[in-house]
Parts: structure tokens; sequence; C-alpha cells
């Protein structure tokens, strides 16, 4: 390869970052906010397919995106609602509903996502960060999706609110020690389901920037585990929402290196490029868990960090 | 009298909550194509039509049972071992791939053997997927459920990257596969029964897990383990090898379970594999409540809400996404019913209830 070819790919791979990468900051975020209350909602991943779905319908019927995106965060709220209020009964495991919550999201928005296919709705605007470069790849690669800078100024918000807020200290003590949070006579339950709603709410973010950013249109693959790997993102980001932005920018870059591959001519090995966050997913876990301590950051409550 | 009374009512209940919670999985999907004009009470009789209704529809139920008994038991057997692994999707994936891989590399195999063995290859495929999530979980710490579920997406990526790459049939145009079983290597139906064999394996292997968990030491040790490791662990019980061998073991059925697709309905390995029967499986084995015995009766009932789907969409034009719907609403009130443990029958809790205090769980 040339050096012209070398700086194309690292532009795509840059440009692919935010925009592969976005959807996985918004389910990080709303997995982190719900692991900091002492439950994992592994069901994200229906989350994000239903809100994906929710999302393009609402803005495929009002034509507006924005109505969409608020749609998506009010479907993504509804499943974490759903989840919270399960997990709360007794005797119900979080990891199991999780999962039933991921056939579940699946299995509704395929079923009402079907007139879906076809029609194109109207997507969210991007911003041209890259308007001062002459160069055609630059401004490609740096027009990003206006849910983007939304995702980091959340990020900002949580980490400052988890560390400097009354809210943030609750949920971080019923994340902690549930005894303590009682003994207080905060309700766990109550801050817990409120935890899952609002992180399913955050999720059904990215489930927006899906269907209506990137690539743009509703179809049955449109998620490829995100929702799942964003669990995992997490635990590599150490519970901390800033470290959620790198780390989802990370992924999103691992899962630019095929399509960015393929754009300068590379085609082969496609389908082992693409599952490069899964692997790289699955290096990490094995990289950073201990099996003799829990990890650092981690909620004592949490049952997944074992 | 009164422990005999309290076992006979847990029994009861055992029973008694995963009916009422699918009764109410079939009212809530009445309910929910209601709400889309269509009849529910059409919805229902074809639902049972569909799916036991004659002679043809209730061998098409068999038929689809066999792969899910099969990864029901990929999840029920580390469960019962204290683990929940998922991800029997990949390791069934990787076994349709070992079963049709393994003829590259012996191209003289044929007939009863050579299909046996190529029935190995899958299961070992499957068991060595199943068993690293396993290893991974006791030597680095690693949650099995996340790390089950990302092999899951990696074996599906190797699959279709040898499928499509080095193993593809160049003959196979339109739908990349990879070369075609030999035909003695290839499962027949059972005499007289438009079923194959896939189905014998299945319940086989679950009466065969229920044997090893109920009636053998080491499947005694692996309840152990599952019931408290700690516990195990100061009995002297090898835990570490214990939950390795309950994985790869469901590894190896679920394995089995792909060999068997390749072998008996697809011939070679290609994208018709990948249909999802590994998730149902989750679904059946939380149904049956990881017990290898509930396995098969289970699962002949999610096969034939799979066979009745098609009916479903023919008939009422439901989305084919509609049997999915219905399992995730079985799965939700299959899991919510647990709160209902010990309730359902007034008499049975008072004197658990009260034995024991409120205890928080001492750090793990």
């Amino acid at each position: 390869m040339t050096g012209s070819a070398w700086l194309d790919l690292f532009l795509a791979i840059v440009g692919g970052a935010i925009r592969v990468g976005t959807p996985f900051l918004f389910v990080s975020l709303g997995e982190c906010l719900t692991e900091k209350s002492g439950r994992i909602n592994l069901g994200l991943e229906g989350v994000l397919v239903f809100s994906a779905m929710a999302g393009f319908g609402a803005a495929y019927l009002s034509g507006s995106p924005w109505l969409g995106v608020l749609a998506a965060a009010g479907s993504g709220a509804l499943l974490g609602l759903l989840h919270g209020l399960v997990c709360s009964l007794p005797r119900v495991s979080d990891i199991a509903t999780g999962i039933a919550l991921m056939l579940l999201g699946t299995g509704l928005a395929f079923y009402l996502g079907k007139p879906l296919i076809q029609p194109q709705a109207p997507q969210i605007p991007s911003i041209p960060l890259g308007a001062w470069s002459a160069s055609q790849q630059v401004q490609s690669a740096l027009s990003i999706n206006a849910l983007f800078p939304l995702g980091v100024l959340m990020a900002l918000g949580l980490a400052w609110g988890l560390k400097h807020t009354r809210w943030g200290l609750v949920l971080r003590m019923v994340g902690d020690s549930s005894d303590a949070a009682r003994a207080l006579g905060t309700s766990v339950t109550a801050v817990r389901v409120a935890a899952t709603a609002a992180g399913g709410c955050i999720a059904g973010l990215g489930g927006a920037s899906l269907s209506l950013y990137y690539p743009g249109s509703w179809n049955e693959g449109l998620s490829s585990g995100q929702g799942l790997i964003a669990v995992a993102l997490v635990i590599f980001a150490r519970w901390s929402p800033i470290r959620c932005l790198g780390a989802a920018l990370l992924f999103g870059g691992a899962g630019a290196i095929g399509p960015a591959l393929q754009s300068v001519g590379v085609s082969g090995g496609y389908y082992l490029f693409n599952a490069m966050p899964y692997a790289l997913t699955l290096a990490i876990l094995v990289a950073t868990c201990s099996p003799r301590q829990s990890l650092r950051g981690a909620p004592m409550e949490l049952g997944v960090s074992r | 009298m009164s422990t005999a009374t309290t076992a006979w009512r847990e029994h009861a209940e055992s029973v008694l909550l995963p009916v009422l919670a699918l009764l109410g999985a079939l009212l809530l999907f009445g309910a929910w194509v209601a709400f889309g004009g269509v009849s529910p009470v059409d919805t229902w009789v074809l639902l049972f039509r569909g799916a036991f209704g004659d002679s043809f529809s209730i061998q098409n139920s068999l038929q689809r049972a066999a792969p899910l008994m099969l990864t029901a038991l990929a999840v029920a057997l580390p469960a019962r071992a204290g683990l929940i692994v998922i991800g029997g999707e990949g390791a069934l994936v990787l076994g349709a791939l070992g079963c049709a891989a393994l003829p590259y590399g012996l191209p003289g195999l044929s007939g009863m053997w050579g299909c046996a063995l190529v029935l190995a290859a899958g299961a070992a495929c499957g068991a060595a997927w199943l068993g690293l999530a396993g290893a991974l979980r006791q030597w680095r710490g690693v949650n099995e459920t996340i790390s089950s579920l990302l092999l899951g997406y990696i074996a599906i990526a190797v699959f279709k990257h040898l499928v499509e790459g080095p193993l593809r049939d160049p003959g196979s145009l339109n739908k990349p596969s990879t070369l075609a079983l030999n035909e003695s290597l290839r499962i027949a139906s059972l005499p007289g029964l438009d079923v194959h064999w896939g189905l014998v394996w299945g319940v086989a292997a679950s009466l065969a897990a229920a044997v090893w968990l109920s009636f053998t030491t080491s499947g005694f040790a692996v309840r152990v383990v599952g019931g408290n490791a700690r516990a195990a662990r100061l009995v002297g019980l090898p835990t570490n090898r214990l939950i390795l061998l309950a994985c790869a073991l469901g590894g190896a059925c679920a394995g089995l379970a792909g060999a068997i697709e390749v072998a008996a309905v697809h011939t070679a390995a290609n994208a018709s594999v990948i249909a999802g029967l590994g998730y149902t499986g989750i679904l059946v084995a939380f149904v049956a409540r990881h017990n290898p015995w509930m396995v098969p009766p289970v699962a002949l009932l999610f096969g034939g809400f799979g066979a009745a789907g098609s009916l479903l969409q023919r008939r009422l034009g439901l989305p084919d996404a509609s049997v999915l719907v219905l399992q995730g609403f079985a799965f939700m009130l299959i899991l919510g019913s647990e709160a209902l443990r010990g309730r359902l029958l007034p008499a049975a809790r008072a004197p658990a209830a009260r034995a024991t205090p409120h205890v928080q769980e001492v750090t793990a």
C-alpha cells in the first residue's frame, strides 16, 4: 500500500470509530448507570433492537428524526422498567431476566418492524466537523452523528453527577451496599428500578443512532451484539462513564477495521475482521478479570464481577 | 407427615408454575395479536393444529424438537454446576462446521463408522468451545454468560469465513456451502416416519444426562458444586474439573445438534444452520428448570410452536417473528413465576420460611 492508501485507511478507521462507536457509547453509558445500582441488564441487546425499530417507525410516521429519537429513548425506558420490575421480584435472577429481555425485545421489534423494512425515514442530521479541510476523505470521516456530542456530554454529566450529587451518592450506595441503603431508609428496589429504566432510556438513544444515522435503515440484522458487548465494555471501563467514552471509540475503531480495509481494496477475512470487537472484548476480559478478587471499581452488589 | 406433604407440594408447584406461566404467555400472546386485529381464538387453535393437529404437524414438531433437546442440555448441564452458559448457538454452529469439515481431511470416510466419526467431530468442537467458557470462568474469573455469548459471535464469524472461503464448494453459487456429505455419511429417517434419527439422539442424550445427574457419583458431585461451590471445595471435590466436565458435556450436546443438522437436514454446512436453535434451547432449559428429565417434553412443546409459526404466517398473515414474541412472553413469565414459589399452595410456605432467618449473603 502507498502512503495515501494508509492515510485513507486511517481516516476511514477514525471516522468509523465515531460512527460505529456512537451506539456503543450510549449502550455502555446505560449499562454503566444500571450496574452502578448493583444490577446488571444483559438484555440491552433487546432494548437496542427494539428502540432502533421504535425510533425508525416514529421518525417515518412523523417525518421528524427527533421525534424518532424521543420514541427510541421512551421505548428503551419502558423495556428497562420491565427488566427492573421483574428483577425486583423475589428469587428472580437478573442475568436470566436479561436473557429473556434480549429474546423479547428482538421478538417484539421484528414483529412490529416487519412493515418498516422497505421505507426510508428522515435521518438525524450530521455535523460537518471536517469542513475546514479540502480533502474529501477528511470531510467524510469527520462528518459526525449529531447524537455523538450529546453522548459525550452525557458521559461527562454522568461522571460528574455520580460523584457530586446526592442522587449519585444514593445510587452508588445502593450499588455498593444494599444493607447500608436500607439502614438509611432508602428503598433499594425503587432506586434500582429507576436506574434500570434510566439506563434503558440512554441505551434507547443508541438504538436511535443505529436506525436513524448509521447504517440508517431498519432491518433485522441491524444490531450485531452491540448491546451485549456493552456489558463487557463497562467492565473494561471499570464502571467509569468517562472511560466508557474511550472504550466505545476503541470498539468503534475495531469494528470499522473490516469495512475500512474493504474500502481500500483488501477483502480477505471480511468476517474475521467483523468479529474483531468480540475477540477484543474477550481478550480484555481475560486480561482484566481475576478469579481471586472482584474487579477494582466494581459495584460490590454486582453479581457479574465475581 | 409434614415433610412428605411439603415434598409433595414442592413437586406439585414445580409442575404447576411452568404450566401456569405458559398459559399466561398464551393469553398474553392472544391479547398481543388481538391488538393487531387478529382473532386470538383463531391464533390459539392454529397454534395447536400447527403443532399437534395431525400426523404431519406432529412429525414436524418432533423434527424441530430434536436439536432443541440437545441445545437445551447445553444450558441445563452447566446450570446444574452453577454456571449460566448461553453459548449453545456458537457450539452448534462449530459442531456443524466440524462435521462438514472432517471429510476434507479424511476423504475416505463412509458408512456407519464414518457417520459416527463426523458426529463425534461435531460434538468435540462444541465441547471444546463451551469447555473454553468454563475454563475461562474457573481459571481467569471471566463471567461465563458474557464469554459464552461472545464466543458464540466469534464462532459464527469463523463459520462464515471458512464456509465462504477455504471450505467453499465451488459449485454452490447462490448459497455458499461446504461440499455435501457423502451419501453414506448422512443420517436417515426413522423407519416409517418423516423424522430423522436425530430425535433418538436428543431423547437418549436427555435421558443419559438425567441418569448421570440423578444416579451417579460424579453427577451428584456436579450438583453439589452447583448448589454451593464453596462447600464443595471444602469437602474436597475437584470443583474446577467438575465444572469443566459439565460445560464440555453441554457443549458436546450442542455440537452434536449442529452435526445432526448437517448430516440429516442440510447435507452441508451453510447459513441455514444458523437459525437460532441455540437461543430457543436456552428457553427450553429454563422452562424445564434445568432438569434433563423435563427437557424432551418441553422441547417438543417449543418445537411445536416453531412448527405452528409458518401456519400462523400463512393463514392469519402474522409476521414470522410471532413465535419469537410468544417465546419472549413465555421466558419472562417463567422467570417471574419463580416469585410465586412457595405461595401458590398456601400451607407449604410457613415452616420453611420461618426456619431460616434473614441472612445476608456473606462475601463470595
